[in-house]
């Protein structure tokens, strides 16, 4: 039987278990997060839209990922 | 039909930014958004909200807002300290540049020192101001009433200064128009069309029509109507409130004096009665 290797990440700031060699479009995909609608940062940088496919995550980083409330 | 106004590579009609937050629905939201006739809302960079894996997920702003006749201005409420306005700031573009929206180019920092007071760090507001001006952002800047402190934003590259009437949320109304006026003339001195909009801490109508009468080129607030008894009323008065007091301005209003001056001519009054 075989286990898919696993890796920490603090989604949000919640503690999430994801596959290794997820990319942040991956995450949003099982997230049901719109790349549109949102935006993502890993470890305080701006991870741009146009490399959501490509950008790979590493164990224990730090993700965020924004979208718009209302405000004033 | 109010004189139009230019702020950065933006031109706008209506002088009234309104905020999104704090309204008891989207329905609400939307018709006071409508009835304040405002050309610009701002709204707040927060998490998104984890869903379990494919629930479906709330309704999100950017879909509740006639984005053909808004521009949005996003703000980094929040932040405390200049790293993180920054960083808010420039995942707000993102957002922005992703949906094609034209509020990609700009961004209302603000730089908070505590949340009793939710006043603006000045220091942190003016780092953060530099930084994202070297970022090719156009920076509205909100701040204290302070003229220096105005002046050396204006000086740092911010497009826009906006002084406070008082503390956010607080509807105090305009505390300092001695200090709003000084931010006004120091930001237009030499440079007439600078725009200022004096942001956060309206009450009423009457607290929009003193800063446009004091020649501020727009208001910005949100708890102002979000928060009175109706909402949509109440954008309606401060829509006629912005237009009233920029009108006033620019009609001249008459010095105060210490004594009265009569309307009714003086001479030509009938006899004094001499019986009694």
């Amino acid at each position: 039987m075989n286990t898919i290797p696993c890796m920490n990440v603090l989604l949000n700031g919640k503690p999430r278990t994801l596959t290794t060699e997820a990319t942040v479009a991956d995450l949003l995909l099982r997230m049901n997060m719109a790349p549109i609608r949102v935006a993502v940062e890993i470890n305080e940088q701006l991870v741009s839209r146009k490399n959501f496919s490509e950008t790979k995550i590493q164990e224990g980083d730090r993700i965020e990922v924004v979208t718009f409330v209302g405000g004033g | 039909m109010l004189d139009r106004y230019r702020v950065g590579s933006f031109e706008f009609g209506s002088r009234l930014f309104v905020g999104t937050g704090k309204y008891k629905d989207f329905a609400t939201m939307k018709a006071a958004l409508e009835a304040s006739r405002c050309e610009v809302v701002t709204v707040a960079v927060r998490r998104d909200v984890l869903a379990a894996d494919g629930a479906a997920k709330p309704g999100n702003i950017l879909d509740l807002l006639d984005l053909s006749r808004l521009t949005i201005l996003p703000n980094t409420a929040g932040c405390f300290n200049a790293k993180d306005a920054i960083r808010s700031a420039k995942l707000s573009r993102e957002l922005l540049e992703g949906l094609g929206n034209a509020g990609a180019v700009w961004v209302k920092i603000e730089v908070l020192a505590d949340t009793k007071t939710l006043l603006p760090d000045p220091i942190e507001t003016l780092d953060a101001t530099r930084e994202l001006v070297a970022a090719g952002l156009q920076v509205l800047a909100y701040t204290n009433d302070d003229p220096i402190l105005a002046r050396r934003l204006k000086d740092a590259g911010a497009t826009s200064v906006m002084p406070l009437g008082s503390p956010i949320g607080s509807g105090r109304g305009i505390l300092n128009p001695a200090n709003i006026q000084l931010c006004i003339e120091y930001l237009k001195d030499g440079d007439p069309s600078y725009p200022v909009i004096v942001d956060a801490g309206v009450g009423t109508a009457s607290d929009v029509a003193i800063a446009m009468e004091l020649g501020a080129d727009g208001v910005l607030l949100n708890t102002g109507i979000a928060g009175a008894r109706d909402p949509i009323l109440m954008a309606q008065a401060m829509a006629a409130a912005v237009e009233a007091g920029r009108c006033a301005f620019l009609a001249g209003r008459i010095p105060k004096k210490r004594y009265a001056s009569a309307s009714s001519p003086i001479e030509g009054t009938i006899a004094p009665a001499v019986s009694m």
